[in-house]
């Protein structure tokens, strides 16, 4: 798409197609003529191959719509703010949390609760750390004001559940130590879609 | 060999059993058919494929609550559904569905029994035929009427426009293969067909005008105006439910079947051998190709007004098929 065209964002009549329908036909033996025109020029056979070539297209090169929704999955939005991740830093396993805190602090529902205290070689470790998913309301502030992305939002959209206030405990959330070659980084805030730029599409200004 | 009257119940019990399952799995195929043109998988889960999905419809219909609204005339109410159903098996009695075959003697108790083709070989089938689906409208009719509910009343009033204007161009459009075969039983129409083109290709208006009045006759889409959900509801079959419901849906389905069969004996060469197919399988395939056809045509067209049916079959299909009958009265003659 060329620059001068994305930057016209005049929606007008510009790019419609005006269709020669020609006179409405007053007399009866024109309407009778109309009739028989459409009757024999085969418009409803091409309904017909419409639909035949949709089958075939669905039962031999599987051009099919559906999804089976719990055995398979669409991927969704790198900015889609899902159930959260707790990820582990790649070199030793280790979880990538320092406690500094911020995220509790944050919090403008105050769902995340954590407590901290130092290990032996005085470094802190995440003693407590739950989030009560009954009150997040998914901002992303958390995983935003994380410095170590330890915190981010994973892909886990079906969040329903039997009570209200359902915690999660960090060893929920944390990455599997065996999946640990399976962990996805977190795109961010404002990370684009994959194929965005076949997605792309002017913004009418006006209709 | 003549036909004893063990066979003819043989026959009965053969049709009453194939149909009712066939129509049953009509259902299946209709939605898988439908599934596939608009590219979607269609029932996938109870069974293979979705299969044994009958089954869960079938358990459904069977253990649904059975209401009868409180204005409605329960005894009509009641016996419009039966109706349908049983209109729609008898008139499968005059139809031949599979060859003549006699049960080999090996078999104890039935062996060496004749059964043929057609449970009643009577010699106005055809008529007969025909005459029970007509009579098969009075279900949606007094259904329709019974059930004290203004889309009932509706759909039975499209009832009666659509029997009056389809039954017409169906009558008159068979008209003219019953005179180049000089008898209106099908078995005739078969063994006229063995010898002579199918009259598909002798009588091209007489088929297309006697599959559109097919399809008005099983209420299929182009005119399903009896029961369309986007503008009644569901016509006369709004306060039915349960098995009830459920026999209208059969009685649909087996109309279907013998419509396709009818195409398929009086137009399509019958149950005669084919090239390498046997008799048998020919049939079969051609009357699945008229179902598969129904369903097709389902998918595709979007259905009329009752104005356009009745303008339709009144001002352009009566006077084509009268003109057709006239045609080959003419040459029949010459």
């Amino acid at each position: 798409m060329g620059l001068e065209q994305f930057k016209n964002r005049n929606v007008g009549m510009q790019n419609y197609r005006m269709l020669d329908l020609g006179q409405t036909p007053t007399r009866s033996f024109d309407k009778f003529k109309q009739v028989v025109k459409r009757t024999f020029k085969g418009e409803l056979f091409v309904g017909l191959w419409v639909t035949l070539r949709e089958m075939v297209n669905s039962l031999f090169r599987g051009e099919l719509h559906t999804v089976k929704y719990p055995l398979e999955k669409l991927p969704i939005s790198p900015r889609y703010r899902a159930i959260h991740d707790m990820l582990r830093l790649l070199e030793s396993g280790h979880y990538r949390c320092i406690g500094c805190g911020l995220c509790e602090k944050i919090c403008i529902s105050n769902c995340i609760s954590m407590d901290t205290r130092y290990d032996e070689n005085q470094r802190k470790e995440v003693s407590e750390y739950t989030i009560n998913f009954g009150r997040c309301i998914f901002c992303g502030y958390c995983a935003e004001v994380c410095p170590e992305l330890a915190i981010v939002h994973g892909s886990r959209y079906e969040n329903a559940s039997e009570q209200r206030a359902s915690f999660s405990l960090f060893e929920d959330m944390l990455t599997p130590i065996d999946k640990l070659n399976l962990q996805q980084e977190y795109d961010g805030f404002g990370a684009v879609t994959p194929y965005a730029d076949d997605h792309i599409k002017k913004t009418p200004l006006a209709y | 060999m003549e036909a004893t009257t063990l066979g003819i119940v043989i026959k009965a019990i053969i049709i009453l059993a194939i149909i009712s399952a066939v129509a049953g799995f009509g259902t299946y195929l209709e939605r898988k058919v439908l599934a596939f043109m608009q590219r979607r998988l269609g029932p996938m889960h109870v069974g293979p494929y979705g299969l044994m999905q009958i089954l869960a419809d079938g358990i459904k219909l069977f253990t649904k609550e059975d209401i009868i609204p409180q204005n409605a005339n329960r005894l009509i109410f009641a016996l419009a559904p039966a109706i349908t159903a049983a209109t729609a098996f008898i008139a499968l009695s005059a139809v031949p569905v599979f060859p003549d075959f006699t049960i080999p003697s090996w078999i104890p108790l039935l062996g060496g029994t004749f059964v043929p083709s057609v449970a009643a070989d009577i010699n106005i089938g055809i008529l007969f035929v025909l005459g029970m689906m007509a009579a098969g409208l009075y279900g949606p009719l007094l259904a329709g009427m019974a059930q004290a509910n203004k889309w009932g009343i509706i759909g039975a009033a499209r009832t009666a426009i659509q029997f009056l204007s389809y039954e017409v161009v169906t009558g008159l459009s068979i008209l003219a293969p019953i005179m180049i075969v000089g008898s209106l039983s099908l078995v005739d129409f078969n063994s006229y067909s063995s010898e002579h083109a199918w009259l598909m290709f002798t009588q091209p208006v007489a088929f297309v005008l006697f599959l559109i009045g097919g399809f008005a006759e099983t209420n299929r889409t182009p005119f399903d105006l009896l029961e369309h959900e986007a503008e009644v509801v569901s016509g006369y079959a709004t306060e039915y439910s349960g098995m009830r419901w459920g026999m209208f849906f059969i009685g649909e389905y087996a109309n279907m079947i013998t419509i396709s069969v009818l195409t398929a004996v009086v137009f399509m060469g019958g149950y005669n051998d084919m090239l390498f197919l046997p008799g048998w399988l020919a049939i079969i395939l051609k009357i699945a190709f008229v179902f598969f056809l129904m369903l097709w045509v389902r998918a595709s067209w979007p259905h009329v007004r009752p104005d356009q049916l009745m303008w339709l079959c009144w001002k352009v299909l009566m006077p084509i098929a009268v003109i057709n009958v006239v045609i080959t009265g003419i040459v029949i003659m010459v």
